[in-house]
């Protein structure tokens, strides 16, 4: 029973990191229909830019992560005003290689300036620090993490809801020329949108990288996040959220009773399903265009 | 009065299909001016011209509003300067709600409270709306998205509303009723370019009325003058007449007017 708490508690807490990244990956999704691939690389370097900042400038943590989050929301407003605008008469096959070449790039730019080994990450919480209730651990930044996903769903999902600038988002995706004819700024909006994914896919970033910190860090994360956000419908930020958390739980089970070895294919093995039997997601609720 | 907008000249371009053959038209202030003419004759693309929402668009020619040249800016600037546009086949937000859309439709304003006031205002318009006040635009009805997409370009407050074919697609009884809340709307200060389809109707409550044909205008005139002339009413109005003139003839059996 013991083992079967704390599987589920670990569920939870790498459930997190998935969330964090379905959530980013369903913000850019909502609005340029492009599943961003470059998404996980985003935040590798953008945690690689707060150890910079903490280990050779000694800056104090909070100043560090302030300044990584400017850098997070000004690196997404900059790929997508450099490269994905540039693209003329784009289509979303091209689009998605353009994500993935932006992943090849900043991962070869990361392992070359910071080199590939394992690095620490000096955070004021280490992967060691536990609350011990019973005979359940459960790790300090796990907690934060959680507390940092769901802080975010709600945030992102009342600032859809009822800003106006979350509303012209939602309005740009579903018909930018409708969006321009009212005058909504449909690239600047896109523009924003890019860095506000890109800030909270930093923020898993920074929570993964006091435990696991070498370039290849963010390629689970963003992986599981995007079968998280596939199986929430792509565009339901609670969909990506719960299919997250279902995703960390059920991963954690089946590697703990059924095998370790296969423990991450679940993961997609679960999205092929749901695939297969509701295509458009657990938790989607869209209009079908009549034709 | 002056005129609000002004198009000198202008021609279009789709690459390299050459859709506005140099195309000059005055809109006076407060007046309500109608562009009629043939599918294909190129009255969408005027619009679409004067919004800015045709790349590099004009090739030549100016458009100025309010004495300013406004070709070849960005649209929303296009659309702060106070000209909302109602294209052709509505253009609405599908999982955007209806209130959310006239919200979005003052995007450009700041006064929250007389927002309030404007969409109580295209409510009494369109009391329809005000049942669906949650629904999602996708789910409205043809008729219903056209009024949501005309009661939106209102929220703008425009100086100049482009309407295209409003009444495309509504039943009999609601074209009257949209022909007189146009009206209505006029009478309270907005100046109107109408392109529409039903000549009869379009003529009925415009002022001028210009005739499109091939990327030219043919005709331009008052209203009630078009309204009796002998070709217009052969050919836009379905009114037969024994003797056809020049040129037109060959039209006769493509003519899509009611
Ligand atoms: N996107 C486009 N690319 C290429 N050609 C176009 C495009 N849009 C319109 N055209 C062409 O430009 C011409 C004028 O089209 P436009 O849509 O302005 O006609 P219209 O007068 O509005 O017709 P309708 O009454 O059917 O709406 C047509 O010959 C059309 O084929
Ligand atoms: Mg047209």
């Amino acid at each position: 029973m013991i083992d079967f708490i704390q599987m589920i508690v670990s569920g939870v807490a790498v459930g997190s990191t998935y969330a964090l990244m379905g959530l980013a990956m369903v913000i850019i999704y909502k609005t340029s229909e492009v599943p961003n691939f470059a998404q996980g690389e985003m935040a590798l370097i953008t945690s690689y830019f707060a150890m910079m900042l903490l280990t050779q400038m000694n800056m104090s943590v909070y100043l560090a992560f302030f300044l990584s989050f400017v850098f997070a929301v000004v690196l997404g407003c900059f790929l997508e005003f450099a490269i994905l605008r540039r693209a003329k008469e784009p289509n979303v096959l091209g689009m998605i290689v353009i994500t993935i070449g932006i992943e090849m790039i900043i991962l070869g730019f990361v392992s070359w300036k910071f080199g590939a080994d394992q690095k620490t990450m000096p955070f004021p919480i280490g992967p060691y620090d536990s609350f011990i209730i019973g005979d359940i651990f459960i790790s300090k930044l796990a907690v934060l993490t959680l507390v940092t996903a769901l802080l975010f769903m709600i945030i992102l999902y009342l600032f859809f809801k009822y800003s106006k600038l979350g509303l012209a988002m939602k309005a740009t995706q579903q018909n930018s020329v409708a969006a321009q004819i009212i005058g909504i700024r449909t690239n600047r909006t896109l523009m924003m949108t890019w860095g506000i994914s890109s800030l909270v896919g930093a923020s898993a970033g920074l929570l993964i990288s006091p435990t696991i910190m070498h370039p290849f860090m963010m390629w689970d994360p963003m992986l599981k996040g995007f079968a998280a956000a596939v199986m929430g419908g792509m565009t339901s930020l609670p969909g990506a959220v719960i299919a997250a958390y279902m995703l960390g739980i059920i991963e954690n089970l089946f590697g703990g009773y059924v095998s370790i070895e296969f423990k991450t294919v679940v993961a997609f093995v679960i999205i092929v399903l749901v695939l297969c039997i509701k295509p458009s997601g657990l938790f989607s609720k869209h209009y079908i265009k009549k034709v | 009065m002056a005129n609000l907008l002004e198009v000198k000249n202008i021609e279009t371009y789709y690459d390299l299909v050459y859709a506005i053959r140099g195309a000059s038209l005055a809109v006076e202030e407060g007046s309500i001016t109608a562009i009629l003419g043939n599918n294909g004759a190129g009255k969408s693309t005027i619009l679409k011209t004067i919004m800015g929402q045709i790349e590099d668009q004009p090739d030549k020619g100016i458009i100025e509003f309010n004495g300013k040249p406004i070709q070849h800016i960005d649209t929303d600037k296009i659309v702060r300067k106070g000209i909302a546009y109602v294209p052709e086949g509505r253009e609405i937000f599908d999982e955007l709600t209806v209130h959310e859309h006239l919200l979005m439709g003052a995007y450009t304003r700041k006064d929250s409270e007389e927002i309030k006031q404007d969409i109580d205002q295209v409510f009494k318009y369109f009391p329809v709306l005000k049942n669906r006040t949650n629904q999602w635009a996708g789910t409205l009805s043809g008729g219903e998205q056209q009024m949501l997409a005309i009661g939106r370009a209102l929220m703008l407050r425009p100086r100049l509303l482009l309407l295209d074919e409003p009444s495309l697609g509504l039943s009999p009884i609601l074209v009257k009723e949209i022909f007189s809340i146009i009206q209505e709307i006029n009478s309270k200060g907005t100046t109107i370019l109408l392109v529409e389809q039903n000549a009869n109707m379009a003529l009925s409550i415009s002022s001028t009325g210009l005739i499109l044909e091939n990327g030219r205008f043919v005709m331009k005139g008052k209203s009630k003058d078009l309204l009796e002339d002998k070709d217009v009413k052969e050919f836009y109005l379905g009114i037969k007449s024994e003797t056809s003139a020049k040129g037109y003839q060959r039209w006769k059996r493509k003519k899509a007017w009611r």
